[in-house]
């Protein structure tokens, strides 16, 4: 995410005689990343490497003692797999959901009343939905288990109001984990959008007003075309965020009941450590990166094609 | 050239790190590490008071020697995952595991576990291991990898409070598959509020599902259903295959099994051994043997009473077929990994664990059907528990699973066909093919079908 725009180089233009010195010192300028580079190697990208092998193999965690090179067997496998195509849809509609329409959405709605809102209306608001965005992940998914299963806080609140009840984690668990992710992250969209909607010049706005737009108007012509840039940051890390939710849905359904809340994440790890097929859940990781990748290249665009 | 002197450094600094860890510390001559599953149940913690125990016991006959005992807290199928992990390397495989029998062959094939012929055979007791016990821990190469510390048998408990209600015999002994369910339906309809029938189902409660679940209904349609030993190949399209699913499905559609989402639940066999049996929430359990270590020798719910109030009978074959009766049976016992540090030391302790008295310690405090023959015959194990006769009895009827390497992944297959009846997401039949398919490529098509 470094990379968001090509950094220029300040040597942009340099004097001519400078040239012939500069291309002597360049093995010398190199070196003192060399360490960092020598690390971010051994670190990030050998296991990366490593994992790629694994992706072709048929490397298992119990029942073979040998691992073999098995080309595009995994892959192949994967796309034939009926299970693994529920996975990526329940994955595009979790992040989709909970990512795109929910935090987005939301975040930007309370960052935008906030700014009007009274000043205690605003501490305790944004305490309350920052709260749920500190508290650990696996505190949050037990709350939220306890919130939405059967005995639990919702169906008893829908009980008072003589609606019926639901088993939210048994009839609609993708729904669920949904909402929770919202819960857990609308917090960071609302202060990234806190921050852009400060940034607007209140000229303007002032501007905008004269001219007679009001309301919704100013903010799609004035709010939104002014903060693009933070509305595809945001989406870009939230839907990254979201693509590799584990713990949350680990902890509220455990991928179930059947497959109906089995997004990637959780079919990988079932496939590799349940299933101990290491190498096929080592190329459904893969395919998960590209997945990520796809969602990157679409925000990048977005960006790039602004003012 | 100055900044090359701080890179180099580094460089040095780094190399040195790595190979620090990649060298492994490796593990104490003195310590034996000892690998175990604690219970999910915070209360239960008969085990591990066994265990301290022996640790005491062998730190004393050897002095200067320590035992570390590494307790995993997880339900079957994560505290396998993590086991397996740990055994992959060196510097954090344990000197002895404990391994449940069904997996054990996977883990052989893996290459994780190290050949006990040796040791065996110079260790008198092993003579006292009955033939099918010394079996289940012996791999295709013909040779032992772990020594089994008891077994279990399965069957039907009913609490006879709640037949009394509804009406039904107190000596209750169905002959069918049919007749279980007509009780079922019986205290569905007179004692409304009590789960009628619990079978375990699903894919998070594991072996538990499919073993006490699907399993003792499959070995009750006909001969080798799962596996034909005589081709050595696995069975698809099978009819009892279908029927056992249909039972499921029918426990769950009309509503003589637990909630749906209580049954998927993975800490399910906790929930019936603490809590549905002894509140008399359940009225009738196809479970284990084991199932009164929750009640007796200060397990985690103390029941005075459940041997009176709880009756059992043998889980009938599907239409009262020969031999009229089932039961399944596995069982746990003692490994060496092949990468542990003190393999000699983890067999000694392993002897400590099974002299005599300290082997009818843990069949009794854990509820197992025991596998030696001077244990059995121990009074003390004799008159543990009042069920021990009955479930000892099953033994004749009792069936073994392929004790192959693919069986674990097999059996994942079978609990997600479990789930997605019991979810009613799937048909028996559908879910039937659905495993068909699985398995042709678990087993890389060496499949007979019937």
């Amino acid at each position: 995410m470094s990379t968001l725009k090509p950094t220029a180089s300040p040597l942009k233009s340099p004097a001519p005689g400078a040239r012939s010195a500069r291309r002597r010192t360049r093995p010398l300028r190199w070196l003192p990343l060399a360490p960092a580079t020598v690390l971010l190697l051994l670190f990030l990208a050998g296991p990366i490497a490593y994992c790629v092998w694994i992706a072709f193999t048929d490397m298992q965690l119990s029942g073979a003692a040998e691992t073999h090179f098995v080309g595009l067997d995994n892959f192949r496998r994967a796309f034939e797999d009926e299970h693994f195509r529920n996975a990526v849809w329940l994955t595009l509609v979790f992040t989709f959901l909970s990512s795109l329409v929910g935090q987005n959405t939301l975040g930007l709605a309370l960052a935008a009343l906030m700014r009007r809102a009274s000043r205690p209306v605003r501490t305790l608001t944004g305490a309350v939905v920052i709260g749920a965005w500190v508290l650990p992940e696996i505190v949050a998914a037990f709350l939220l288990y306890a919130f939405f299963r059967r005995e639990g806080t919702l169906n008893a609140v829908l009980d008072l109001l003589h609606l019926p009840g639901q088993n939210w984690l048994f009839t609609l668990p993708i729904l669920a984990v949904s909402f929770a992710n919202v819960w857990r992250g609308t917090a960071f969209s609302m202060l990234v959008y806190s921050a852009a909607l400060a940034e607007i010049p209140k000229e303007l706005t002032e501007a905008a007003e004269m001219d007679g737009a009001r309301g919704w108007r100013r903010l799609v012509y004035v709010t939104l075309p002014l903060i693009r840039r933070s509305i595809a940051t945001n989406l870009m890390l939230n839907t990254l965020q979201t693509l590799s939710v584990f713990g949350l849905i680990w902890a509220m359904t455990k991928g179930g009941p059947g497959d109906r809340s089995t997004t990637l994440p959780i079919f990988m790890y079932d496939q590799a450590f349940t299933k101990t097929l290491i190498g096929y859940g080592t190329a459904v990781a893969l395919l998960l990166l590209l997945v990520g990748a796809l969602f990157s290249a679409v925000y990048l665009r977005l960006i790039r094609d602004e003012v | 050239m100055r900044p090359t002197a701080p890179v180099l450094l580094s460089l040095v600094v780094a190399a040195a790190t790595l190979t620090a860890c990649g060298g492994g510390s490796g593990s104490d001559p003195d310590t034996v590490k000892v690998a175990y599953n604690r219970s999910t149940d915070n209360k239960t913690r008969y085990k591990d008071e066994y265990l301290a125990a022996m640790k005491k016991q062998f730190e004393k006959e050897h002095p200067g020697k320590k035992v570390e005992l590494v307790p995993i807290q997880a339900p079957d199928n994560d505290y396998a995952t993590k086991a397996q992990q740990m055994m992959r390397s060196p510097r954090t495989a344990p000197d002895l595991v404990y391994e449940d029998t069904f997996r054990i062959n996977a883990d052989i094939k893996a290459g994780y576990l190290r050949p006990l012929d040796k040791e065996l055979a110079a260790w008198p007791d092993w003579e006292q291991f009955a033939d099918s016990a010394k079996a289940a821990a012996k791999a295709e190469d013909g040779k032992t990898y772990g020594i089994p510390v008891g077994t279990d048998t399965r069957g039907l408990w009913f609490n006879k409070k709640i037949f009394a209600e509804a009406g039904l015999p107190e000596d209750w002994k169905p002959k069918d598959w049919n007749e279980i369910l007509t009780a079922a339906r019986t205290i569905k309809k007179k004692v409304p509020g009590v789960t009628p029938l619990n079978v375990y189902t699903g894919k998070a409660p594991g072996e538990a599902a499919v073993m006490q679940g699907f399993e003792m209904l499959l070995y009750g349609t006909g001969k080798d259903p799962l596996y034909d030993p005589a081709a050595r190949k696995w069975v698809t399209g099978g009819k009892g295959f279908e029927d056992a699913l249909g039972f499921i499905d029918t426990v769950y559609r009309e509503k003589l099994g637990p909630d749906v989402s209580d049954a998927l639940d993975a800490n399910v066999p906790t929930s019936v051994g603490t809590e549905w049996f002894p509140e008399g929430k359940l009225a009738i359990g196809l479970d284990g043997s084991w199932l009164g270590q929750n009640w007796i020798n200060k397990g985690p719910r103390e029941w005075p009473s459940w041997s009176k109030d709880l009756g059992q009978a043998p889980m009938p074959t599907q239409h009262g077929q020969a031999p009229g009766a089932v039961s399944m049976s596995g069982g746990w016992a003692w490994s060496i990994p092949r990468k542990a540090g003190n393999p000699e030391l983890a067999f000694e302790f392993v002897k400590t664990l099974q002299t005599k008295e300290n082997a009818v310690r843990w069949d009794v405090a854990d509820a197992q059907i025991a596998v030696r023959e001077d244990v059995a015959a121990d009074p003390k194990y004799l008159n543990s528990m009042p069920g021990i006769k009955f479930f000892t009895s099953l033994v004749d009827r009792t069936h073994y699973r392929p004790a192959l390497p693919v069986y674990p992944q097999v059996s994942t297959a079978i609990g997600e066909a479990m789930e997605a009846v019991t979810t009613d997401d799937a048909s028996p039949a559908g879910a039937a093919k659905e495993y068909d398919g699985q398995l042709g490529d678990l087993v890389g098509g060496a499949v007979v079908n019937r």
